[in-house]
């Protein structure tokens, strides 16, 4: 590690403040950021910790829609989420229990990693990230692995997602990490089905359309029965070839609607 | 009824108490007063000559005590290999130096450059991102056939190639062995990858340099499995130290597998620095570092054929492998795939011809070396799925081949050089069949087959030569050292017993069972026994833990000890009840003088000893304290048997292991609890092994599973609960105990089973697929499954 400032306001203006500062950096439950910063693989002047700012904690449910403040842990989703089950069920099979008492939502959604499971489940939702500045629709909102339309010092401050009638998170552990070899995201809501899918592809979290059509029409394991996923673009590395992610889209998006029942 | 005290009864391991409580002392709980701290540059490149290394901005930066660089090594020695292997044409190994920091060249990505001491491990750290190098990039040699070619880049200039050796064991003769299979009724032919790992021990690797300018004496703590080998080595070949005045101590070590055998640069620095800069100077590897620097195990690439009469007998067995060093030579490397593999490959079975060539490569990667089984589970693997691919095809019961081919008669020479002095082979597989449920199996796989998955049942049987190892034996074969052990018995004169041993415990429980054997010995509360060991200068000798030969031969050092300490004390006691010493016997820690009520206490002799108001000065010393070596006459052999139950999920290709049994033959048994936990590790690591673990380069040489995001290490939810059986028992023959040795087995023996399982389950499900290599991961069984 480098040496660096760290400060902890209580609120999104102060942080926001802090972060304005040239090279400070957030800081959400640190699962992702701490590792790189002990490999010296980043050099932030300032960390700015989110995890002391009340108004970015916390579950709640209203008119359909699930909010999760951006500072809120794995764990309290896993518990606290009962109105979206699948999201809860997402978030109970995060890393470990540290892992999961630490990391954040709003960390996993802007760090964007290809193979995390938040953001299977904001695409698959059409869930909204909401930060300091302005609200953003996930299907603007990543932009391919590690990239996010987030801008410089921005803070996700809350997602919301719409609760759907069913949903199913399926996920293939890579065996090494467990981060998901592949990941599928199916929400069944009243006017259609989205699939996405993470951990596959080269251009991170999708959706995969011809399933959602296919879904929309027939909500059944049956209905994707004639479709293959393009190997061309998806992830060909140590755990899997690009042949094998695209061939367990097609099986875990099988199961996933299956389990959505 | 099974016993609660000595020899056979499973007390709870004491040192456990101080681990789960986290009171152990490990290397990285030491701390000298005025340390500095030393991080080690390395080189982010497979191969590459040093054309610039300017370390004068680095020198001024904060807290940077010295900057070393090989220019501070020239004539100092480089890191020992301990073993010469002889080719096949007579000569010796090529045997290229291994400089402690590069010389002129980098050959892997790891290799130390350079090396930074400073007040804090952070600034040397920082001064270390301040030194300036200009690496000329050289092509990187990763594959072995690619390196053996004409023309191919050599790893070491002076070399005449990448080749080591090109050895060969058993049937020399080239045409016979052809005869052997052009007679033969049926061969099976296997190529395969035996993959490299990484090690991985919990803790990893630290070295503290002390010297004291007073008494011009160094001291090393070091996470080492064997501190004796570690002094000497470095005394008499790299330092150039007179060993009296060199203490190395490896305190609690967090576990070893192997990879803390071995004589490391970073010690030889710490030792050093700690004089040229008058301060202990003290190295804490990170994990990344270990996955560059720790010697990594395995990597063999192998073709193997079977040949079999008509009656499906055995009749040859021939195997060309070539095996991975890496850039170096580590300190046992060459003797890994040689004599401690292909000694093994008759297995259990009286195959008659056997041919065993072997070619040692090296390349630009992190050197290879003794990995938990080292050797003996290549062996095993190639051997068991050969003969698993050869019952298919001749279509016989896999283990009606095994059971028909068994070696039934002892002693039995093998044709590559041992003689197993005992076992019982068909024995341990009816203990198999039990433990394994065989008769259940038809069942489970119907109810595996209904939930949609695929059911197989993988056998294999495994042999190993431990107790390394008799040292004129060894000696023949190119070892530069001997492999007996040491142990020194001292009773104190309130009777209470310190053992110190050259075996040194990290994690197989010594502090435990040992004890058992000496307090049955004398017939003394077990508590009243404490074994020393992991101090140069607390224990006599020892040639440490590896082989699974601590109990099998420095136990019977300590057997040895005790006998003395027993006899001379039966003499002070005939001296005490003015009997003679023939008419002394002793049982449950009491003296009688056979045929009499007379009787005096082990305390009371004991006190005696050290208070000789009433002693035998003429006849005997007071005191008492012994100490015995102990050679080996044999290797011991520890053999079983093993099945895996695996369900394959044919639409994603991933295994999981549903039942796993092991049935083996240790000899006598000191503490079976100890033992059934040895063998779940080995089993563990096994498994790891057979569906996770992989270790893989690319090629331009940098590893990609360089940290445990991408290296795949078994957790507990990826194991089943084993049954495991020792009841099978053929006492070793040649050692005071009986006892054969239980460290390793499990991770020889268990691989092939769960392979030969998945295989006997994609069968089932219609799928002629011949073999899969190890990790069999979701990817390749599903690649396999589908074309
Ligand atoms: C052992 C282990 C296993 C894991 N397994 C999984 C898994 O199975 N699935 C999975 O999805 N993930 C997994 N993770 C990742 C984990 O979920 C991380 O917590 C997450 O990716 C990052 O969240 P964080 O709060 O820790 O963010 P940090 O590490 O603190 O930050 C990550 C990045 O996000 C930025 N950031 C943090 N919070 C905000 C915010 N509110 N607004 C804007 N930017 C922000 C930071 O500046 C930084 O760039 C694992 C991690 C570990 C260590």
């Amino acid at each position: 590690m480098y040496n660096f400032e760290f400060v902890k306001p209580a609120s999104v203006a102060d942080a926001v403040a802090a972060l304005g500062e040239e090279d400070a950096q957030a800081l959400g439950g640190g699962q992702t950021l701490i590792p790189t910063l002990k490999q010296r693989l980043a050099a932030p002047s300032k960390l700015v910790s989110l995890s002391g700012i009340a108004e970015m904690k916390g579950v709640s449910a209203a008119d359909g829609v699930l909010s999760v403040g951006g500072a809120t842990t794995h764990g309290t989703v896993a518990a606290e989420a009962g109105a979206y089950p699948a999201l809860a069920d997402l978030a109970s099979h995060i890393g470990d229990p540290a892992v999961r008492n630490r990391g954040t939502i709003g960390g996993s959604l802007a760090n964007n990693d290809p193979s995390a499971c938040y953001p299977s489940a904001a695409l698959a939702s059409g869930a909204t990230i909401v930060t300091n500045a302005r609200e953003i629709a996930a299907d603007d909102y990543f932009q391919g692995m590690f990239t996010t339309a987030l801008e410089e010092g921005e803070i996700i401050t809350a997602v919301k997602f719409p609760i759907p009638e069913a949903a199913n998170y399926q996920k293939f552990l890579q065996p090494a990490s467990r981060f998901a070899l592949v990941g599928v995201f199916v929400a069944k809501y009243a006017d259609g089905v989205r699939v996405a899918v993470t951990g596959a592809s080269e251009d991170g979290v999708f959706r995969w359309s011809e399933a959602e059509a296919a879904l929309s029409k027939e909500f059944r394991g049956d209905a994707l029965m004639d479709l293959k996923v393009d190997p061309a673009n998806m992830i060909g590395d140590l755990h899997g070839t690009k042949e094998y992610r695209a061939h367990l889209v097609g099986v875990l998006t099988k199961r996933a609607v299956v389990a959505a029942g | 009824m099974p016993k609660d005290s000595g020899i056979g009864a499973s007390p709870k391991r004491r040192e456990d108490v101080r681990f789960l409580t986290g009171a152990g002392n490990y290397t990285d709980d030491i701390n000298v007063n005025g340390q500095a701290y030393v991080h080690f540059l390395r080189s982010d490149v497979a191969h590459a000559k040093i054309n610039g290394l300017d370390t004068s901005a680095a020198e001024a930066m904060p807290g940077v005590v010295r900057i070393f660089t090989g220019a501070d090594f020239e004539g100092v020695g480089g890191m020992p290999c301990g073993w010469q292997v002889t080719d096949r044409h007579g000569d010796p190994m090529q045997e290229p130096p291994h400089p402690i920091l590069a010389q002129g060249k980098v050959r892997h990505v790891g290799d130390p450059i350079a090396a930074v001491v400073a007040d804090s491990a952070e600034q040397a750290r920082d001064a270390a991102e301040a030194i300036v190098l200009d690496l000329e990039e050289l092509p990187a040699v990763v594959n072995m056939k690619a390196a053996l070619e004409d023309g191919a880049t050599k790893v070491h200039d002076d070399l005449t190639s990448n080749l080591c050796y090109d050895w060969v064991l058993g049937e020399t003769d080239d045409a016979a062995v052809q005869k052997a299979f052009d007679d033969a009724a049926h061969v099976t032919t296997l190529e395969l990858t035996n993959q490299r790992l990484v090690a991985n021990p919990m803790e990893p690797r630290v070295a503290v340099g002390d010297y004291n300018r007073g008494t011009d004496e160094h001291t090393l703590y070091t996470t080492s499995q064997n501190p004796h080998v570690i002094r000497l080595l470095m005394c008499a070949f790299v330092l150039g130290l007179p060993e009296h005045k060199v203490r190395v101590i490896a305190p609690d070590v967090g576990g070893g597998f192997g990879t803390k055998i071995f004589h490391y640069a970073e010690e030889a620095f710490c030792t050093f620095a700690a004089k040229a800069c008058n301060r202990p100077v003290k190295w804490t590897a990170s994990r990344s570092e270990a996955f560059l620097s720790d010697a990594q195990g395995r990597d063999h690439v192998t073709k193997i054929e079977l040949a079999l009469d008509k009656d499906n007998n055995f009749t040859a067995l021939r195997t060309n492998t070539l095996a991975n060093m890496g850039a170096y030579l580590s300190t046992f490397s060459s003797s890994v795939p040689t004599w401690l593999h292909g000694t093994l490959m008759a297995g259990n079975y009286k195959t008659p011809v056997i041919q065993v060539n072997v070619k040692a490569v090296f390349t630009t990667t992190v050197p290879v070396d003794a990995y938990r089984g080292a050797g003996r589970p290549e062996a095993t693997f190639q051997l068991e799925r050969v003969i698993d691919k050869a019952a298919r095809e001749v279509g016989v019961d896999p283990v009606a081949l095994r059971r028909q081919n068994f070696v039934t008669e002892f002693p039995y020479d093998t044709p590559v050089a041992l003689t197993y002095d005992t076992g019982d082979y068909n024995g341990t597989m009816d203990k198999l069949e039990v433990a394994a449920d065989f008769a259940g199996f038809a069942a489970r796989r119907a109810e595996s087959e209904k939930n949609g998955k695929l059911r197989g049942l993988g056998v294999n049987c495994y042999i190993e030569a431990c107790g390394i190892a008799p040292s004129n034996v060894v000696g023949m074969l190119g070892a530069r050292a001997g492999l007996y052990d040491a142990a020194t018995v001292r009773v104190n004169a309130t009777g209470s017993i310190s053992v110190m041993v050259g075996a040194h415990s990290h994690g197989q429980g010594h502090e435990t069972a040992f004890p058992q054997v000496v307090a049955e010995m004398i017939g003394i509360d077990e508590s009243q026994v404490e074994i020393v060991h992991g101090d140069t200068s607390k224990i006599p000798f020892g040639m440490g833990t590896y082989g699974s030969r601590s109990l099998a031969v420095c136990g019977s050092a300590m057997v040895r000890a005790t006998e003395k300490i027993i006899n001379k004390a039966k003499k002070i006691a005939a001296h005490l009840m003015e009997a003679s010493d023939a008419d002394i016997e002793l049982k449950d820690g009491v003296f009688s003088v056979a045929g009499t009520d007379k009787s005096v206490a082990w305390g009371d002799v004991t006190l005696t000893a050290y208070v000789p108001h009433n002693f035998p000065l003429e006849d005997i010393e007071p005191g008492l304290e012994e100490t015995a070596f102990y050679d080996p006459a044999n290797f011991t052999y520890p053999a079983g048997a093993y099945a895996c139950e695996v369900e394959v999920d044919p639409e994603t290709g991933k295994v999981t292991i549903e039942r796993f049994a092991a049935a083996d033959d240790f000899g006598n048994i000191v503490n079976p609890m100890i033992v059934d936990g040895q063998v779940h590790g080995g089993i563990g690591q096994g498994i790891g092994q057979a569906l996770l673990e992989n270790c893989v380069y690319d090629d331009s040489g940098q590893l990609l599973s360089a940290s445990y995001m991408d290296y795949a290490m078994p957790r507990a939810d990826d194991v089943p609960f084993y049954t495991v059986d020792h009841s099978s028992q053929t006492p070793c023959t040649h050692n005071p105990l009986g006892v054969k040795g239980c460290g390793e087995a499990g991770a020889i023996g268990s691989p092939p089973a769960v392979v030969n399982a998945v295989i006997d389950a994609l069968q089932s499900g219609g799928k002629d697929v011949g073999h899969i290599d190890m990790p069999v991961s979701p990817a390749r069984v599903w690649a396999a499954m589908n074309g």
